[in-house]
C-alpha cells in the first residue's frame, strides 16, 4: 500500500522533474552553511537593545550587580502594587528573594501574578530576549503573569539573531523544547488596527539589566 | 469551508455598498501601506534581503523532498511524530483521529490558515468537541460565524462597534465600547480555556529541517499559551514551510513583520521541538506535525512554483486596490486578494473560480511588495491563459479575444481600424467626455469616458516625431 508520504516525495520528485537525491548530493545540501546578509549597525550593542525594547513598551531597569537583582524586582513589584508572590525559575533560585514573598519554582497556574525569568541572551538588532524553557525556567513563566521580568547579564547581548543560536548551542544542554524571542509586552491591533497592550501574554514586560 | 469563489462579482457588488465594512477598510489601509513602507526605508538591506530570501526559497524547493525528510527525522529525534497528508480530507482525519483518541473534548486553536484551507474547525465541532480560536482576530470572526476576512488579520472588516455587540451577545453585559476594555474581556474569557484544553493546535510559520522546530510568530501570545498549557500539541503546515537551518528562518523573519504588519519584529517568536521532556515543568505531553500537501507538490512543475514561495504576509492584499475595495470575504474561500486568486483556483480547480483571476488591474503593486518576489500579475495572466486555453472563460469573450488577436496581429487591418474608431468616439463626445456608450454601460453607469482626441497614438507620435 502506498502511504500518503510516499506519494506526496514521489509528487514533490515528478514536479521537480527527477528522482530521490543521491547521497553526494544530500551531503552537499547538509554542508550548505547559510550566507545571508545581516543588517549593518554600529550601535553601541547594550544602548541600542535598550532603545529597541523601550521602543516595543518594554521597561529597563539597570544593576550593577547580580546580588543586587532582588531589590531591583522588589522595587517593581512594589510600585505595581502587586501580591507579594512570584514564580521564579530555579535558575534565579539562588538569589536572596525578600522572606515575605510566597515564591513557586513550578510551573505558572491560571493566578500567578508575576514571574521572573532568567534570558540566555539578548538580541540587540531588535531588542529581543531569548528565553530557554527547561526544568529551571518553565515556559508558563512567560506567558501567564501579567507582569514578566526578566533578568539579563548585559555580557549576553549579541548583534543578531543568528549570534544567539551560536549562544544557545554552545550551552550543555543544547536546544530546549520551547525557545522564546520576546520583543516587549503582548499585543494586538486586531480591533481597528488600535495597538492594546496585555492581549493574552503578560501586560508588561521589565528587565534587570545587570552591569554593561 | 465551502468555497463561493463562483459568486464573486454578486458579493463584490454587495461588499462596495457595505457601509460597515467599507468604514472597516477605509481604517485598515492606510495604516498597513504606510507602516510597511517606513519599515523598508529605515531598513538599507531590505532589497537585499528579498532578493536573497527569493533565491533561499527557490533553493528550498527545488530539493524539498530532501528538505522534508531530514525535518521529518529531527521531529522524531526530538519525540514528536510527523504525519503527512495528501488532501484536506485525509488532514481532517488525522486530526480527529489524534483528538479522539486523546479523548479530547476541548480544543484551543492559534490562528493556522491551513485548517481554515482543511475545514478542521467544522470537522471538529461535528464530532463534539469546543473549539476555541484564540487570536483575538479570529475569535472575534468565530462569535460571528464567518470566515476571516484577511490573512494576519482576520477581522479587519469588523468594525469596533460589530465587536461590541458581538462581545455582548457572546460574554454578557455591560456592553464594551472601548478597544481595552474589548481586549481585556476577550483575555478573561480565553484563560480558563488555555488552561482547561485537552488539545491545542497552531500553525507553523517554518518548520526547520536542522532541528525539527515548529516556529509560530504572534503578537498576541495567544499561540503560546495555546500550544503550552494543552496536553497535545498539534502543528499544522503546508509541506513548502520547511526552512534548512534555523540561522536561516532569520532572513525571513527580517522581512515577515516589516512587510506584515508594518513592524520590525513581532513581540514573540517562537521554536518549539517536540514534547515535554522528562525533567520539563510545562509543556505538552505530545506534539504532532501534521504536513499538508493539499495541490501543493503539483504546484512545483511549471509557472506555479513561485506561488510555493509566499511566507503568508498579506502585504499583497494590503497594498491591492481591489481588496482594498472589496475585502476579503467578497473572494469566497480561506486566501483572500492577489495570493489567493492565484492559490485558490490552484488548490480549488479552475471551475467556479473564473472570476478570481479577472478580478485585477495588473497594476503590479502586488509583486512591488512582496517579500519573496513572486511574480503575482504574471501568475494570475498564466491563469487568465489558461481559462482561455481550457475554454472556462465565457464564450463571448474568447470569439472577442481570438478577433482581436486576428486584427492586432494584422498592423493594416489595426490601423484602420484605429482611425475609425477614435473618429467614432470623438463624434460621440461632448465637451471632451462621452456620457453613454453602447456594449460598455458598465462603465458608463458610473462615469464618463474620456474621449479621445480623434487622432490616433500614431498619428500624434509622428507629428511629435516631425518636431525638433
Amino acid at each position: 500500500m502506498t502511504t500518503a508520504r510516499d506519494a506526496i516525495l514521489r509528487s514533490v520528485r515528478i514536479g521537480l522533474k527527477r528522482g530521490a537525491l543521491d547521497d553526494n548530493q544530500r551531503a552537499v545540501l547538509d554542508a550548505r552553511v547559510p550566507r545571508h546578509t545581516r543588517p549593518a549597525f554600529d550601535e553601541d550593542l547594550v544602548e541600542r537593545f535598550i532603545r529597541k525594547f523601550e521602543s516595543r513598551a518594554g521597561t529597563v531597569v539597570r544593576v550593577s550587580r547580580r546580588d543586587e537583582v532582588p531589590a531591583a524586582v522588589e522595587a517593581y513589584r512594589a510600585s505595581l502594587d502587586l501580591p507579594e508572590r512570584a514564580a521564579i525559575g530555579a535558575a534565579l533560585k539562588d538569589l536572596a528573594w525578600p522572606q515575605a514573598w510566597s515564591v513557586n519554582h513550578g510551573a505558572a497556574t491560571v493566578d500567578e501574578t508575576m514571574a521572573v525569568t532568567a534570558a540566555v541572551a539578548g538580541v540587540a538588532e531588535t531588542g529581543s530576549l531569548m528565553l530557554c524553557g527547561g526544568p529551571d525556567s518553565p515556559t508558563t513563566h512567560n506567558f501567564v503573569p501579567d507582569d514578566h521580568v526578566v533578568v539579563l547579564d548585559a555580557s549576553r547581548i549579541v548583534t543578531h539573531y543568528e549570534d544567539a543560536w551560536t549562544v544557545l548551542r554552545a550551552r550543555a544542554q543544547g536546544l530546549p523544547r520551547a525557545t522564546n524571542f520576546v520583543s516587549g509586552p503582548s499585543r494586538t491591533a486586531d480591533v481597528e488596527q488600535t495597538i492594546q497592550l496585555g492581549a493574552h501574554g503578560p501586560r508588561r514586560v521589565h528587565i534587570v539589566l545587570i552591569g554593561g | 469551508m465551502e468555497m463561493r469563489s463562483a459568486e464573486f462579482k454578486e458579493r463584490a457588488v454587495f461588499a462596495i455598498h457595505d457601509a460597515s465594512l467599507q468604514q472597516a477598510l477605509g481604517k485598515a489601509r492606510g495604516g498597513f501601506v504606510g507602516k510597511r513602507a517606513q519599515q523598508a526605508a529605515e531598513l538599507p538591506e531590505f532589497e537585499q534581503l528579498r532578493e536573497e530570501a527569493k533565491n533561499l526559497k527557490n533553493e528550498i524547493l527545488a530539493n524539498l523532498d530532501h528538505y522534508l525528510e531530514r525535518y521529518e527525522a529531527a521531529v522524531t529525534a526530538a519525540g514528536g511524530h510527523v504525519h503527512w497528508a495528501r488532501d484536506a480530507s485525509e488532514a481532517r482525519e488525522i486530526i480527529l483521529g489524534i483528538c479522539k483518541r486523546v479523548e479530547a473534548k476541548s480544543v484551543t486553536k492559534g490562528k493556522s490558515m491551513v485548517s481554515e484551507e482543511i475545514g478542521l474547525n467544522e470537522a471538529l465541532i461535528e464530532n463534539g468537541m469546543e473549539v476555541v480560536e484564540t487570536d483575538l482576530g479570529e475569535y472575534i470572526i468565530q462569535l460571528a460565524h464567518e470566515p476571516p476576512s484577511h490573512i494576519i488579520a482576520p477581522a479587519v472588516h469588523k468594525t469596533k462597534d460589530q465587536v461590541s455587540d458581538l462581545f455582548l451577545a457572546a460574554h454578557g453585559g455591560p456592553r464594551k465600547t472601548e478597544v481595552a476594555d474589548l481586549v481585556n474581556e476577550a483575555r478573561q474569557v480565553l484563560r480558563d480555556k488555555y488552561f482547561r484544553a485537552d488539545v491545542g493546535i497552531t500553525g507553523g510559520n517554518y518548520l526547520v529541517a536542522e532541528t525539527g522546530s515548529s516556529v509560530i510568530v504572534t503578537n498576541e501570545g495567544n499561540g503560546d499559551l495555546t500550544q503550552t498549557l494543552a496536553r497535545v500539541h498539534i502543528v499544522t503546515a503546508g509541506i513548502e514551510r520547511v526552512v534548512p537551518t534555523l540561522d536561516d528562518v532569520s532572513l525571513f523573519l527580517r522581512l515577515l513583520a516589516r512587510s506584515a504588519t508594518g513592524q520590525e519584529t513581532e513581540t514573540y517568536t517562537t521554536y518549539s521541538t517536540g514534547p515535554r521532556r522528562a525533567d520539563d515543568l510545562d509543556g505538552p505531553q505530545e506534539y504532532h506535525v501534521v504536513l499538508v500537501d493539499n495541490g501543493r507538490s503539483k504546484m512545483l512543475a511549471g509557472r506555479f512554483r513561485d506561488m510555493l514561495r509566499c511566507i503568508r504576509c498579506g502585504a499583497c492584499m494590503n497594498h491591492c486596490p481591489v481588496y482594498g475595495s472589496i475585502g476579503g470575504h467578497a473572494y469566497g474561500w480561506v486566501y483572500p486578494g492577489p495570493m489567493g486568486s492565484v492559490l485558490t483556483p490552484l488548490i480549488k480547480g479552475m471551475d467556479n473560480t473564473y472570476d478570481l483571476p479577472n478580478a485585477c488591474t495588473l497594476n503590479g503593486r502586488c509583486a512591488s511588495v512582496c517579500p519573496v518576489k513572486i511574480p503575482l500579475p504574471d501568475l494570475l495572466r498564466e491563469l487568465r491563459h489558461l481559462q482561455h486555453r481550457q475554454e472556462i472563460s465565457p464564450p463571448m469573450q474568447r470569439r472577442a479575444l481570438s478577433l482581436w488577436r486576428f486584427v492586432a496581429t494584422r498592423p493594416r487591418l489595426y490601423h484602420a481600424g484605429e482611425w475609425v474608431a477614435t473618429r467614432m468616439l470623438k463624434l460621440l463626445s461632448s465637451d471632451g467626455r462621452i456620457r453613454r456608450l453602447m456594449l460598455a454601460s458598465g462603465w458608463t453607469d458610473a462615469r464618463d469616458l474620456p474621449a479621445p482626441p480623434g487622432r490616433t497614438f500614431l498619428q500624434q507620435w509622428q507629428d511629435q516625431r516631425g518636431k525638433p
